[in-house]
């Protein structure tokens, strides 16, 4: 057992880091690092894992336990791992190709299955690693270098799909706010269960400034969204603006005509606010789009599958017996040949 | 009556997917099982679970030899038929040996069954059947009679018509009723009416045998002189899941198996998964590539990690078994082949993934080849696939196939402490600051195995390739090259630890040596034993080891003039041996989707050595 405290550097590995300058991997790796090192956590009983691309580079600069497996394949490696020794503390890094393209059934399977595992989704809305295609979140129209007229495949909305998947925990954050981003990890963590963890990743290099409206100083608080469990939602440069439930519609209105009590209340247990809020991304008010929601969008508490697996096997010493392999090879019926 | 005395018999029980022939054909096998005679059974099902009824499509088999002698195969041809209805007798006529026996259901044999089965004439009349010994039992019509007070619904009291040829036949083999009676009382225990029924129904069969004067012969097969000891009835499944989970026990590690269902292989997550009370965890992923990627996560985790599927699912998992090959972790996939290409044949047999075994993976990416020849022989296959797994940290191709997946023979089961042991390579738990070497090799060239959780011994593994000791990810050409020779070597050097390639019959030197693998053991052992009785200089060998092959193979190939191999493929093994040895060899193929037959083999050997 560690001793001491430990401190985010002891997180670092004596590998290079090889993303490209200024890429938004690096603020994410460094909160990861603090957030581990916060958990107080042994660095032995961590595993990261993932799957392809740059963001799946991950493992290699974390000093925990890790392997880099192959395109998409992350939540089902973590699966196997998590089911054969559920003590361990796993993180899946993954990218929107990798997560939501050739690895899109692993993650809706492994979002209903429920293992207590993080699942950190980079999403950069473009395929950095083989240098710039669109992705399954790239948004209709975007040029890229397989797009040179423009995206015509509609978009995943990772948080929508997280939903549909039955997902228990579903987040959002981004790069380029630290804080924010280590308490959602940190709610992650303490969450049982598939945690999901949307961050938004500025890739400088083939989609420069994608997420610069909700990141970004002079239009970040206009246009992002924070939630906070218990608080209304207001956004807006002055928290001019707040969101109300009119029926079933939400609603943008401004706090010089409503007060803070007839706004909606953040609760991440309430699904039905959570489905709305999953809708939020393609909502507009006229021509004008509705806030981002960022923060814990939905939670819920459902047994795990490694705790559901472990009960059948208890189950079945308990009407069976713990197994004797002479009687399972002699089968129920045996003869004898003198 | 008379009675006699045979020394080994096949029947055919062929009808419609849904006359039960299977259990039928199941009972009489375990009836005969615990008689003491030995055995080989084939089931062969229709792809369709319900084709329509009565059609060609729809027709089910199940063919059991039992003899008091040893028994290798189910039997080329039969010598009882039971046909069911028309499609049965049609599909299954070809497989009678002349003047052989037909039993057959006269209700299943009206205008409607005949015209799905096309047949102008009801054969059962025409004469065509002329050169057999029919018997026509209407075994709807009695059923029903049997259960004319039962109570029971005409559906239901038609489903049991089958224990009344079940019933019948035990007459006509002189063997008791007691085991099936017991049978039905453990299966029907908590449903008193259709207890009775499937009792009173097998009583009348029996009893028709026995009051009917329409018989005039009943044959009896002595017990076999099977080696003392305690036997059980086995499939190939079922030995090979057995297998597994004693690999677990003597390597002392938990056994995970995750798998997609598909046909030949399902019954393994079957029996795996209601082994809950051993150390065994089963998961059943969304497809194949998950399957895999589980399973080399569970090995990842210091668990024995298996899968499992058929050619179309190994081939979704090709990516995967590279990945585990280059990380160099223990990992069984267990390919149960069925007839290809792409969906191919699915409940039908062949050999013809052994290329896709040894090759089907991007890059140099060489893994150990194990196969199974007999249902029981599946038990033996796995214990020594993981063996090869665990101790030499490498992903284990374990080819079965749909013959001897479904087939099943008594098996004198071992003793567990008797089983090897398995030692797998862990790691010594290490300092905290020294710096951990995942790559380092001991003389087998097998690096240990450090599982998260481990203090001192934390490191990252991947698929990039990796700088021979660190593990840290290098793209120097020269390392590249030597990381391939290496990981070839690794496979190469399995074969210091296997055992010498023995004959399995016929001796060292001569004329001709028949190489078989997989499930053709029963058939090449059944032909070469005719031919050495006829005197010719022949000798078969059976090869377990597919990669590596054992040391001595070439030397014993040498020392004969000519050698065949007969598959149920085009000719992959043939194209393997002569690839690496450079020796002329005679292939006998059979692409069918069904097996060999003894005397296919004992022919080709015959018009060899004429
Ligand atoms: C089976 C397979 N197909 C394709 C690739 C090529 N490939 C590598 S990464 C990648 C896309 C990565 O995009 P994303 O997951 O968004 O990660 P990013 O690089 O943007 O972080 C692709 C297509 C591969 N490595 N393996
Ligand atoms: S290509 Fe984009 S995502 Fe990849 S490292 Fe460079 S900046 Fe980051
Ligand atoms: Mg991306």
């Amino acid at each position: 057992m560690a001793t001491e405290a430990l401190k985010s550097k002891d997180f670092v590995t004596d590998q290079d880091v090889r993303w490209c300058p200024g890429c938004g991997d690096y603020s994410i790796l460094k909160q990861v690092q603090q957030v581990m090192a916060d958990s107080g956590r042994d660095p032995q009983d961590i595993v990261f894992i993932s799957g392809i691309g740059c963001a799946a580079r991950f493992p290699y600069y974390m000093e925990t336990y890790g392997m880099h497996g192959i395109h998409g394949r992350a939540p089902a490696l973590a699966s196997g791992l998590k089911a054969i020794n559920k003590d361990l503390s796993v993180w899946v890094v993954t990218g929107d190709g990798d997560c939501l393209s050739i690895g899109g059934n692993h993650f809706i399977h492994l979002l209903r299955r429920n293992f207590d595992l993080n699942l950190l989704l980079f999403n950069n809305e473009i395929y950095g690693l083989t240098k710039g295609q669109y992705s399954p979140t790239s948004p209709l129209g975007r040029r890229t270098g397989s797009s040179p007229m423009g995206v015509i495949d509609t978009p995943f909305r990772p948080m929508e799909l997280a939903f549909g998947a039955k997902g228990t925990f579903i987040a959002r954050s981004m790069d380029r706010d630290p804080k924010h981003l280590r308490e959602v990890l940190q709610h992650a963590d303490d969450h049982m269960g598939t945690s999901f963890v949307e961050i938004y990743q500025n890739c400088n290099v083939f989609n420069d400034g994608a997420f610069f409206t909700f990141t970004e100083k002079a239009t970040k608080k206009q246009n992002a969204l924070f939630l906070t469990q218990g608080e209304p939602l207001v956004f807006g440069e002055n928290e001019e603006w707040g969101v109300r439930l009119n029926d079933l519609r939400p609603e943008i209105v401004s706090l010089e005509q409503y007060s803070k009590n007839d706004l909606w209340i953040h609760d991440a247990k309430d699904r039905f606010k959570a489905t709305v809020l999953c809708q939020f991304d393609d909502l507009k008010n006229g021509e004008i789009p509705y806030p981002r929601p960022f923060g814990v969008i939905y939670q819920e508490e459902r047994p795990t599958y490694e705790d559901q697996l472990e009960n059948l096997h208890n189950q079945a010493v308990i009407e069976k017996g713990s197994g004797k392999l002479d009687q399972l090879l002699a089968g129920s019926r045996v003869w004898e040949i003198m | 009556m008379a009675l006699t005395i045979k020394e080994d018999v096949t029947v055919l029980f062929a009808g419609d997917s849904g006359d039960g022939m299977q259990l039928t054909g199941n009972m009489f096998t375990d009836t005969h099982a615990h008689f003491g005679n030995d055995l080989s059974t084939f089931p062969n099902f229709p792809a369709e679970i319900r084709a329509p009824q009565g059609s060609l499509a729809g027709v089910s088999g199940f063919q059991i030899r039992f003899g008091s002698i040893e028994i290798f195969t189910p039997g080329d041809a039969c010598d009882v038929l039971v046909a069911m209805n028309a499609a049965a007798l049609k599909t299954n006529l070809h497989s009678l040996k002349n003047s052989g026996t037909i039993i057959a259901n006269s209700s299943g044999f009206d205008s409607k069954n005949l015209r799905l089965a096309g047949y102008e004439n009801n054969p059962l009349e025409s004469g065509e059947l002329s050169g057999y010994q029919l018997y026509i039992i209407d075994v709807t019509k009695l059923t029903r009679t049997a259960l004319s007070e039962s109570g029971l619904g005409q559906k239901d009291i038609d489903r049991t018509k089958n224990m009344f040829v079940l019933g019948f036949l035990l007459w006509m083999f002189d063997r008791s009723p007691d085991g099936p009676t017991e049978f039905i009382n453990q299966k029907f225990k908590k449903n008193e009416p259709v207890r009775t029924a499937n009792l009173n129904v097998l009583a009348a069969g029996y009893n028709y045998g026995e009051t009917t004067n329409t018989f005039t012969s009943r044959y009896t097969v002595k017990p076999a002189r099977l080696a003392p000891g305690k036997y059980r009835s086995v499939n190939g499944n079922q030995a090979l899941s057995l297998g597994l989970v004693a690999a677990s026990e003597q390597s002392g590690l938990q056994l995970f198996y995750g798998s997609y269902p598909i046909t030949p292989a399902s019954t393994l997550l079957h029996y795996l998964s209601s082994y809950k009370n051993f150390n065994v965890k089963t998961f059943q992923a969304e497809d194949e590539i998950a399957a895999v990627c589980s399973a080399i996560g569970a090995s990842f985790g210091g668990a024995l990690g298996v899968t499992g599927s058929s050619g179309p699912g190994v081939a979704l998992k090709g990516e995967a078994i590279g990945l585990a090959m280059i990380l160099e972790l223990p990992l069984i996939i267990c390919n149960i082949q069925r007839g290809g290409p792409s969906t191919g044949l699915p409940t039908k047999t062949e050999q013809s993934d052994l290329f896709q075994a040894y090759y089907g993976r991007n890059g140099e990416a060489p893994i150990p080849v194990i196969s199974s020849r007999s249902p029981s022989d599946c038990f033996w296959a796995a214990l020594e696939a993981s063996r090869i797994a665990i101790e030499h940290m490498t992903p284990v191709m374990l080819l079965s196939d749909g013959y001897i997946a479904n087939g099943s023979e008594p098996w004198k089961f071992p003793n567990t402490k008797d089983l090897p042991g398995i030692t797998p390579p862990l790691a010594r738990p290490g300092q905290r600051d020294e710096k951990y070497l995942p790559y380092d090799r001991d003389e087998k060239l097998v690096r240990k195995w450090a599982i998260p959780g481990m203090e001192g011994l934390i490191h990252r593994i991947g698929g990039l390739e990796k700088e021979e000791k660190t593990g840290n990810v290098s793209y120097d050409p020269v390392n590249h090259e030597n990381m391939v020779k290496i990981r070839a070597k690794r496979v190469e050097i399995i074969a210091d630890s296997i055992p010498a390639q023995e004959l399995d019959s016929g001796s060292p030197g001569g004329d001709l040596l028949v190489i078989g693998w997989g499930s053709t053991y029963g058939v090449i052992k059944a032909a070469v034993k005719q031919a050495l009785a006829k005197g010719h200089a022949v000798a078969h060998a059976h090869l377990r080891y597919l990669n590596p092959f054992p040391k001595n193979l070439f030397e014993l190939m040498s020392s004969y003039d000519k050698i065949l191999i007969p598959e149920m493929n085009s000719g992959q093994l043939k194209h393997l041996l002569q690839g690496r040895y450079l020796i002329p060899i005679e292939g006998m193929n059979k692409i069918r989707g069904i097996p060999f037959t003894s005397k296919e083999i004992e022919e080709k050997i015959d018009s060899i050595l004429s």
